[in-house]
C-alpha cells in the first residue's frame, strides 16, 4: 500500500508541522517515508509545498509523479489548485476555503471557489474559524490534518493523534490538548 | 537504530560519527542545515567540534585545510556557487594533498530554487583531479561521509561530496552507526610549500594517483551494476537520478549506478558492450554524458541532456526520466484556470522595506540613477512593489559594479548590500572604491543576521562602522540610521546628502531582522520561565 501526499500553502502557514507529525506517525508505525521540503527563499510569503510519500514498499523517488498524488492537503484554496496536474484522477483535495491574499493579482474568489468545488473529491472548510471555535486560533493546521486524516488511510486516526502528543509534548500538556481538540474537530468535520 | 533525517542532517551525523573535528562553512541554501545540525548536536558540542560560521567559503576552505594539515578530520560545506569563492584554495588543496581527512561538500541547486545558476560541482572535481562522491539517498549520504574520510586519508587527497537540493532537503529513515573517535593532533611533515619547483612535482604526484581513483570507482560499493532489462538499453544513473530510473522501470532495466567518480571506465565499457545504446540520467549538467561520448567514441549512441532525451535545464523529475525511458504518465488534470504566481516577498515590518521606500523616494529626483543589488533577502527589492534594483550577480558585486559604473561616469551609482554579504565579499571592493575615491553611495542594510538562509550569526555584527573607517571611508561619510517609517524624513535627508557627496559614502540602516527578533524574544521568555 502507498499514499502520496502533497502538502501546500503559503510560507509561514505551518505546513511543515503537519509534515513532521505525519513523519513521526509513519516512523513509529514502521512505514517507509520520504518527505521533500522547500527551504530557503520560497519561505518568505511565497507558495510552499512538501511532497510526502508513504509506503509499505521501498520508496525510490523523493518527488511525486504527475497524476500520482492521492491527497492534496492545502492551507489555502488557490494553492490547492496549483498542484492539480499532480493530483491522481481519483485523488482528494483537502483544503482551507479561506483565501490568503498577499498578491495583487489574486484570482476572482467566486470563480476560484467554483473551480475548486467542481473537482470530483474535495473536502473544504474555514479551518481558521474551526480552530478559533476550538479555542486554539493557531491550530488551523491541526484542523486541516484532522480533515485529511480519513484519507491518509495508511496511518490510522489514532496513530496521528499519538504523533501529535509526541511532537507537542515538549510544549506542555495544555498545548497537546489544544492541538488534539483542533485535530478531532477536523476529523468530525470531514465526516459531514 | 533508525532516525528520520534530511539528507543534510544525514551528512552532518555521518561526519560526527566518523570522528569529525571541525565543520567550516558559510550559510547557503541548500547546504545550511549540515552546519546547523552539528552546532546543535550534543556530542559535537561536548567534544568541542568546531562549528562556528565562517566569513566566506574561501576562509572556510582554508581553515578546513589547516585542520587537515594538523592531522584531524575536517568538513567544509557550501552551496554550489560557494565553490567559485573557494576555488583557489580548493584546486590547490589537491596539489598540496591532505593529512587528516578532508571533505568538500558542495550542494548543487539544479532548477535554481534559491540560486543564480545551476553549475554542476562534479566539474570542479574533474577540474581539480579529485574524487567525487554523489549519494543517491539519505542512507548513502550518511554512509559515504565515513567512506570519503577514509579514502581521503588513504590517498591523501581532498574528496568532493556532491549533493543536490532534492536530497539535501528530503527526509527518510537512516540506519545509523556508532560514534567513532577523532584523530589526534598530528601535524603533517610533508611538503606543503607550493613554490613552482615543488608544485610541479606535486602535480605529477596527483596525476599519478588518478589510476588509483579510477580503480576505487571500479570497485566502489556505491557503483553497482543491475541486469535484467528486456531492452538492449543501458542506463547510467548518477546520484539521485538512480531513484527516478528505479521508480519508472523497477528491475526491468540494465543499470550502472554511479555514485563515485572518476568514471569507472571498465564498467561503462562493459555496459556499452552488452547494450546497443546508453541513456545517461544525471541531475545537473551533462558531465557524465560528455565523459561517455569521449570514452565510447562518436559511433556509440549516448543519450541524455545533450541529445534532448532529457531536458537541458532544470532538475530531474520522475516524469522526465519516465518519459525518456518510454513510460510517459497517463491522463492528468489540466493546470487550474484560477491561478496566480505567489513569489516570495520581504516580510511585513522588515527593515529592508523601509530602506527601499527611502531609496525610491530620494532617487526619483535623479533620472539616470542605478541601484546595484546583492545576494540576500533584500534581492527581493527587485520585485514589486519596490522594483529598485538594476543588478544582482554574485556576493559583493553591488559595491564593485557601482564603482565600475561610476568610473564610467554613471551618477548616481548606489550599491545595496546586506551585513553578512558585505563581510563575505564586499569589504575588498569597498577598499578599491576608497583608494579610487569613486563617486558611489553604499548602503549596508544591517539586520544583524544572515537572514535569507534562516538567521545565522553574521560575522561583522557590531563591527561595521569600524570596518568602514578602517578601510578609509571618511568618518563624516559613515552614517547610521534606524530603518523605521517614522524615521523616513531623516533617512531620506541623509541619503540625499550622501548621494550629493562626490566620493565614497556608506549609510548603514540598522534594525534587527523581524524573524530573528521574534526568535530571540521567544528564547528570552523561555529562559525567564526556566529561571522562575
Amino acid at each position: 500500500m502507498k499514499k502520496d501526499i502533497i502538502l501546500c500553502g503559503v510560507g509561514g502557514q505551518g505546513i511543515l508541522s503537519i509534515a513532521t507529525i505525519i513523519g513521526e506517525a509513519a516512523t513509529e508505525a514502521g512505514i517507509n517515508l520520504k518527505q521533500a521540503e522547500v527551504h530557503g527563499m520560497s519561505q518568505r510569503g511565497g507558495d510552499v509545498q512538501s511532497n510526502l510519500r508513504l509506503s509499505t514498499e521501498p520508496i525510490y523517488s523523493d518527488l511525486i509523479s504527475l497524476g500520482g498524488a492521492d491527497v492534496v492537503i492545502s492551507m489555502e484554496p488557490m494553492e490547492s489548485l496549483r498542484y492539480l496536474p499532480y493530483l491522481a484522477k481519483n485523488g482528494t483535495i483537502v483544503t482551507s476555503n479561506k483565501p490568503f491574499v498577499n498578491i495583487p493579482d489574486y484570482p476572482d474568489e467566486t470563480a476560484l471557489m467554483a473551480e475548486l468545488s467542481s473537482m470530483p473529491s474535495v473536502v473544504q472548510l474555514d479551518i481558521e474559524n474551526v480552530a478559533k471555535d476550538a479555542g486554539n486560533a493557531r491550530g488551523a493546521n491541526m484542523v486541516l490534518l484532522g480533515m485529511a486524516a480519513p484519507f491518509i488511510e495508511i496511518l490510522s486516526v489514532e496513530q496521528l493523534r499519538k504523533a501529535i502528543s509526541v511532537i507537542f509534548a515538549r510544549k506542555g500538556e495544555a498545548v497537546v490538548e489544544a492541538n488534539l481538540k483542533a485535530f478531532d474537530m477536523g476529523v468530525e468535520a470531514s465526516k459531514k | 537504530m533508525k532516525k528520520l533525517l534530511l539528507g543534510d542532517e544525514a551528512i552532518a551525523l555521518g561526519a560526527i560519527h566518523a570522528g569529525l573535528s571541525g565543520v567550516y562553512a558559510y550559510p547557503g541554501t541548500p547546504s545550511t542545515e549540515i552546519t546547523e545540525f552539528i552546532q546543535a548536536d550534543a556530542t559535537a558540542r561536548e567534544r568541542g567540534v568546531h562549528s562556528r560560521w565562517c566569513t566566506n567559503e574561501k576562509t572556510a576552505m582554508e581553515a578546513a585545510l589547516g585542520m587537515s594539515y594538523a592531522g584531524k578530520r575536517a568538513l567544509v560545506c557550501m552551496k554550489h556557487v560557494g565553490m567559485n569563492v573557494c576555488a583557489d584554495a580548493f584546486v590547490n588543496s589537491a596539489i598540496t594533498g591532505v593529512n587528516g581527512g578532508l571533505i568538500v561538500l558542495a550542494a548543487d541547486d539544479p532548477s535554481m530554487h534559491s540560486s543564480q545558476n545551476e553549475q554542476d560541482s562534479r566539474f570542479y572535481g574533474k577540474f581539480a583531479l579529485v574524487p567525487v562522491f554523489e549519494p543517491s539517498n539519505q542512507q548513502e549520504a550518511y554512509d559515504m561521509v565515513s567512506s570519503a574520510f577514509d579514502f581521503s586519508e588513504a590517498l591523501k587527497v581532498p574528496v568532493v561530496l556532491r549533493i543536490v537540493t532534492r536530497l539535501a532537503h528530503s527526509r527518510a529513515a537512516v540506519e545509523i552507526g556508532n560514534q567513532g573517535a577523532e584523530n589526534k593532533l598530528n601535524p603533517s611533515t610533508d611538503q606543503w610549500v607550493l613554490l613552482p619547483g615543488i608544485a610541479r612535482k606535486k602535480y605529477v604526484d596527483l596525476l599519478n594517483k588518478q589510476p588509483k581513483f579510477i580503480e576505487a570507482s571500479e570497485n566502489s560499493r556505491y557503483n553497482k551494476v543491475e541486469k535484467g532489462g528486456q531492452k538492449r538499453l543501458g542506463i547510467v544513473a548518477c546520484g539521485i537520478g538512480y531513484n527516478y530510473v528505479k521508480e519508472a522501470v523497477g528491475n526491468d532495466a540494465n543499470i550502472l549506478k554511479i555514485s563515485q567518480y572518476p568514471l569507472p571506465e571498465a564498467k561503462i565499457k562493459a555496459l556499452a558492450a552488452e547494450n546497443d545504446e546508453i541513456l545517461v540520467v544525471e541531475d545537473g549538467q551533462p558531465v557524465v554524458e560528455e565523459g561517455l561520448k569521449a570514452l565510447l567514441g562518436a559511433g556509440y549512441p549516448v543519450k541524455g541532456r545533450l541529445t534532448g532525451d532529457l531536458p537541458r535545464t532544470g532538475e530531474l523529475t520522475p516524469d522526465c526520466v519516465a518519459k525518456a525511458l518510454g513510460k510517459p504518465c497517463g491522463a492528468v488534470y489540466e493546470p487550474a484556470k484560477n491561478l496566480a504566481g505567489r513569489p516570495p516577498q520581504l516580510c511585513q515590518g522588515c527593515g529592508h522595506r523601509d530602506v527601499y521606500a527611502a531609496l525610491n523616494a530620494v532617487l526619483a529626483e535623479y533620472p539616470d540613477y542605478r541601484v546595484f543589488g546583492d545576494i540576500g533577502c533584500y534581492t527581493l527589492g527587485a520585485l514589486p512593489p519596490f522594483k529598485s534594483l538594476s543588478s544582482c550577480v554574485d556576493m559583493g558585486a553591488s559595491i564593485t559594479m557601482a564603482k565600475g559604473a561610476a568610473d564610467a561616469g554613471l551618477f548616481p551609482a548606489v550599491a545595496i548590500i546586506g551585513d553578512s554579504t558585505f563581510t563575505h565579499s564586499g569589504m575588498t571592493g569597498l577598499l578599491d572604491a576608497v583608494n579610487d575615491k569613486s563617486n558611489i553611495t553604499v548602503v549596508i542594510s544591517d539586520n544583524l543576521t544572515t537572514g535569507m538562509t534562516g538567521g545565522q550569526d553574521s560575522a561583522g555584527t557590531n563591527k561595521f562602522e569600524a570596518i568602514c573607517l578602517g578601510l578609509g571611508v571618511e568618518p563624516e561619510h559613515v552614517r547610521v540610521v534606524v530603518p523605521l517609517p517614522k524615521n523616513m524624513p531623516e533617512i531620506t535627508r541623509i541619503l540625499k546628502e550622501e548621494i550629493e557627496y562626490n566620493g565614497v559614502s556608506v549609510i548603514i540602516p540598522r534594525r534587527e531582522c523581524i524573524q530573528t527578533a521574534a526568535r530571540h524574544a521567544r528564547e528570552a521568555k523561555k529562559a525567564k520561565e526556566a529561571n522562575k
